[in-house]
């Protein structure tokens, strides 16, 4: 039965993967395989039955959880007709690893997709299948999946193991604070210009068949009903057509690996050894302290989206409007590109004086009005670290022969890959003329590369007094991109339709 | 001040020659989408005054929406070649220049169009062919390649100053450090590491013209009052009954015109933009686009904040172009960041003047009363926007890695050290630019 066109009907959990709507948390565990088709008869009936675990809330929580996402290259191998693999988005199609592209995310030098150790060219995958366990559940997880059918239908590309440090990153500071909160029941108001940050974000921007924050619908496969696509929901935007989008999301992953010592050693050398001001060095280029905490103090007011526990509050409730000159949080911190935590209209005006304001007429000022409106440019992350941690004191001392590789496999989930993740890395973490600045990319990050007529890009501008700026220039590359892919995470309704259950 | 101009050559493509032309033009790159500044042909780099520069064949792959919007038989349009530049001072000295240094790239080049032979006179020519725009966008009127040029080496010069002294500066107050950044650019200015030239004058005739556009657009307007209040509700009304009913043409763009597209962005900070296709039929679309271009052209000249063309701080040239007898359009820019975000701004922050001049294309995505919805339809409006985008093949611009903001920012810079009226907190924030 189709639901009238303008309905917004209530969302079916059961039908969502979970991972857009917890982390896993509390199973430490987790490892992801990357895998080619190579029987797609057998690929398919893997997917028939493959139990993968749902958004629904359960008590107690489940010990084990599965995933599982697609490649462009993996539902054409699969045998998804070309007419609805077309529905899909441009970047999706494309992959991330087209070169203009690579240009755009700032994947060139070291961090070209050429020295990738996968997701290009042969090493492309056409899935991943992800497993969460608690503690030293993992290997019952994976052999219960993979069986005989497994082993006849796919090629494991490689395997990409998590490690368990605790919330911390490698280079020592908490991640993964900062959350867009979905509005899973629909009932935020995109009709007219936002004036307040909010951490609410629409639930179009995560998944696909609800309207996102422009009030529309992300464009997605929709198709006939037929006894193929008969178990798919329908579409809510076309009456009629089956969503092979509805619940699910695109996934995209990046391997980063991350140069710990080098970030360290740098940083001492920075502040001539002082263990003090090599954190408050570190934390200027996190915009957090290790801790977590923001550089700039947290507001009364309650910003949507952030509370009531009290340690989100204590994080996250907070906008850099008391902070205009980046005194406290320099304008290029890692934190601040990430989420400028801005609104439609710089200043909050209404009335006239948003019309005077949009005529170009209002605040004169240099920085005023340089960035686009944050929650059009939000994502959902849901990473983890790899490799083990190094602390700061140890980061310093020679490598060992065999010293690990550290890291973080950056998991992002989005609905619009262009306006979301693309642009987020592009336009904020990768320029180098991010929000008025010029010859810096993201302290944690960027590549370094040099700017055809502009070959300062190595710089860190941390304010200090009377508008005096401390330069640090020369920052290394530390982050590099060692590989990465566009995947649509479906629903489980559409892992059933693409493993051809109808 | 020197007033900035700008000048567009058009001419119809020999068809039998188009190959050879997008030869020719290539030849003028290293790579896609980067220009060689002292290629053999145009040696861009030469002309002082040139900001920006382009050729672009306007091969307009959108001519079958003609069709789909009214039923007609689709129009068949010469191919054209436009050669467009944003410079300084007067257009017609600077295509003297250009002939002097220039001319037998120019013939090349030209030669490949219709109309050229070998004893063409290329300065009438090339008079001959130049095509005024409807309305153009200049991001800051008066600033010059030279001034953007100075003020760069300004910044870096103060800022190597401020990183090599600022154990020394740290204790000072604001005016302390301004007064001590100010004997140091003086000290350069003597030894003639920094040259920091003051205005050349007004050109009296260029002022003239100006003040009688300002006075004389809106003094029209007034005598043509009764009449424009009589007209416009039927116009609205009438647009009104359009809008519901003119089909939207927004499929999705062709993968390959779209990687071909990218191929040639983001070399620089800076990315051009060319976008044509058909205007919509009829008078009522005709007077509209004329009467909101010409509104954007009035304000871009006379209103418009400098640096901001409403709250769009990305834009350095910009213009609009009518072609064929008003039946098509073109439009230039000059735009800082990549093709989303410029699309984003503009959906975000100045969707009722986009849609009120792009409307009146064929196939926009639905408004509603000429400045609402349409573009806010983002995904419709960006795939519109895809598909009428045009590969630029060549694309000159004098200071590649600086963006409008750069340039904003260093304008302030020497606006400050050259100013003795500054507040302690105007110090401050002036530092701060550093």
């Amino acid at each position: 039965m189709d639901r009238s066109p303008m309905t917004r009907s209530e969302l079916d959990y059961g039908d969502v993967q979970g991972l857009v709507r917890f982390g896993y948390g509390k199973m430490k565990a987790a490892s992801y395989v990357l895998l080619r088709v190579k029987n797609p008869a057998a690929g398919r009936s893997w997917l028939r039955k493959a139990t993968v675990t749902s958004a629904v809330a359960m008590d107690p929580p489940p010990s084990t959880a599965m995933q599982v996402a697609f490649t462009a290259a993996g539902l054409d191998a699969l045998g998804v007709a070309p007419s609805v693999l077309a529905g899909f988005s441009a970047e999706f199609l494309a992959g991330m690893t087209e070169a203009s592209r690579s240009r755009r995310l700032g994947d060139v030098g070291c961090n070209a997709p050429s020295r990738w150790e996968w997701g290009h060219s042969t090493g492309m995958p056409h899935l991943v299948v992800m497993f969460f366990a608690e503690q030293g559940g993992l290997d019952a997880l994976v052999q219960s999946v993979a069986g005989d059918v497994w082993s006849d239908a796919f090629e494991e590309l490689r395997w990409l193991g998590t490690a368990d440090l605790d919330g911390i990153e490698p280079f020592g500071f908490v991640d993964g604070i900062s959350q867009p909160r979905i509005d899973w029941e629909q009932r935020r108001d995109v009709t007219g210009a936002m004036n307040e940050y909010s951490n609410v974000v629409a639930l179009g921007e995560v998944l696909l068949g609800y309207r996102n924050e422009y009030d529309k619908y992300t464009d997605r496969p929709l198709v006939d009903v037929d006894s193929s696509s008969a178990g798919l929901l329908s579409a809510e935007d076309a009456p009629g057509k089956k969503d092979v989008g509805r619940n699910g999301t695109y996934l995209v992953m990046r391997d980063l690996r991350q140069d710990v010592r080098s970030f360290w050693q740098f940083i001492y050398d920075q502040v001539g050894g002082d263990v003090a001001e090599a954190d408050k060095l570190a934390s200027a280029f996190v915009g957090r302290t290790k801790a977590g905490d923001p550089l700039v103090p947290i507001q009364q007011q309650a910003i949507p989206g952030i509370g009531p526990d009290p340690g989100q509050i204590r994080r996250d409730q907070f906008t850099f409007d008391q902070d205009a000159t980046g005194v406290r949080c320099p304008f290029g911190a890692h934190v601040r590109r990430a989420n400028p935590r801005n609104t439609d209209f710089h200043g909050r005006q209404t009335g006239l004086g948003r019309l005077v304001a949009a005529l170009g007429f209002g605040s004169n000022a240099f920085r005023d009005d340089l960035m686009s409106s944050v929650r059009f440019h939000r994502i959902v992350r849901r990473g983890r670290e790899y490799g083990g941690g190094l602390s700061p004191a140890d980061a310093q001392r020679r490598a060992s022969p065999n010293d690990p590789e550290l890291g973080l496999h950056f998991i992002c989930l989005n609905a619009n890959i262009a306006r979301q993740f693309e642009f987020l890395q592009n336009a904020w973490m990768m320029s180098t003329k991010f929000s008025g600045l010029t010859g810096e990319s993201d302290p944690l990050l960027g590549n370094r590369e040099p700017l055809p007529g502009y070959p300062v890009t190595a710089d860190f501008m941390a304010p200090v007094e009377n508008g005096l700026r401390r330069r640090v220039s020369g920052l290394p590359q530390f982050v590099t991109v060692r590989g990465g892919a566009y995947f649509f995470l479906p629903s489980l309704r559409a892992v059933r339709y693409f493993g051809g259950g109808g | 001040m020197t007033p900035q101009s700008n000048f567009m050559i058009l001419a119809p493509v020999n068809p039998q020659r188009e190959g050879e032309l997008r030869h020719l033009l290539a030849s003028m790159n290293d790579a896609p989408g980067r220009v060689r500044a002292d290629n053999g042909l145009i040696p861009f780099g030469k002309f002082d005054g040139l900001h920006f520069a382009r050729f672009v064949i306007l091969d307009d792959q959108t001519l079958d929406d003609v069709g789909l919007h009214n039923g007609e038989p689709v129009p068949i349009y010469p191919l054209y070649l436009a050669f467009i530049g944003d410079i300084d001072g007067d257009a017609d000295a600077f295509l003297e220049e250009l002939v002097t240094l220039a001319a037998n790239g120019l013939r090349s080049i030209f030669s490949c169009c219709a109309d050229f032979t070998a004893d063409t006179d290329l300065a009438g020519w090339l008079r001959q062919h130049g095509t005024p725009p409807v309305a153009a966008y200049v991001n800051w009127p008066g600033r010059t390649v030279r001034r953007v040029r100075e003020e760069a080496a300004l910044r870096i010069a103060l800022e190597s100053f401020v990183d090599g002294s600022s154990s020394t500066l740290r204790g000072m107050s604001p005016r302390e450090i301004h007064s001590k950044l100010r004997r140091f650019i003086n000290a350069e200015k003597s030894a003639g590491r920094i040259t920091l030239s003051g205005d050349d004058s007004t050109p009296p005739a260029w002022r003239i013209r100006n003040v009688l556009h300002l006075v004389g657009v809106p003094l029209l307007l007034l005598l043509a009052l009764p009449l424009l209040i009589v007209i416009a509700p039927i116009v609205l009304v009438r647009l009104r009954q359009l809008e519901k009913t003119d089909p939207e043409l927004t499929w999705r763009v062709n993968p390959a015109h779209s990687d071909g597209l990218a191929r040639l962005e983001d070399h620089d900070v800076t990315n051009q933009f060319t976008a044509m296709g058909s205007l919509k039929p009829g008078v009522v679309r005709l007077l509209t686009v004329i009467g909101v271009l010409g509104t954007v052209d009035y304000a871009a000249r006379h209103i418009v904040r400098p640096g901001r063309l409403g709250r769009i701080r990305t834009i350095h040239f910009a213009r609009w172009v009518f072609l064929d007898r008003r039946k098509r359009m073109v439009f230039f820019s000059n735009y800082d960041g990549t093709v989303d975000s410029y699309m984003d701004d503009f959906i975000n922050k100045t969707g009722f003047g986009l849609n009120a001049v792009f409307s009146n294309g064929i196939g926009y995505p639905r408004t509603n009363w000429l400045v609402r919805d349409g573009c806010a339809d983002e995904q419709k409006y960006k795939e519109f926007l895809r598909r009428h985008t045009l590969p630029t093949q060549v694309w000159y611009k004098a200071y590649p890695g600086l963006t409008a903001i750069d340039l904003e920012r260093n304008g302030r810079i020497r606006q400050g050290l050259e100013s003795s009226s500054m507040g302690e907190q105007e110090t401050r924030e002036w530092i701060a630019l550093l």
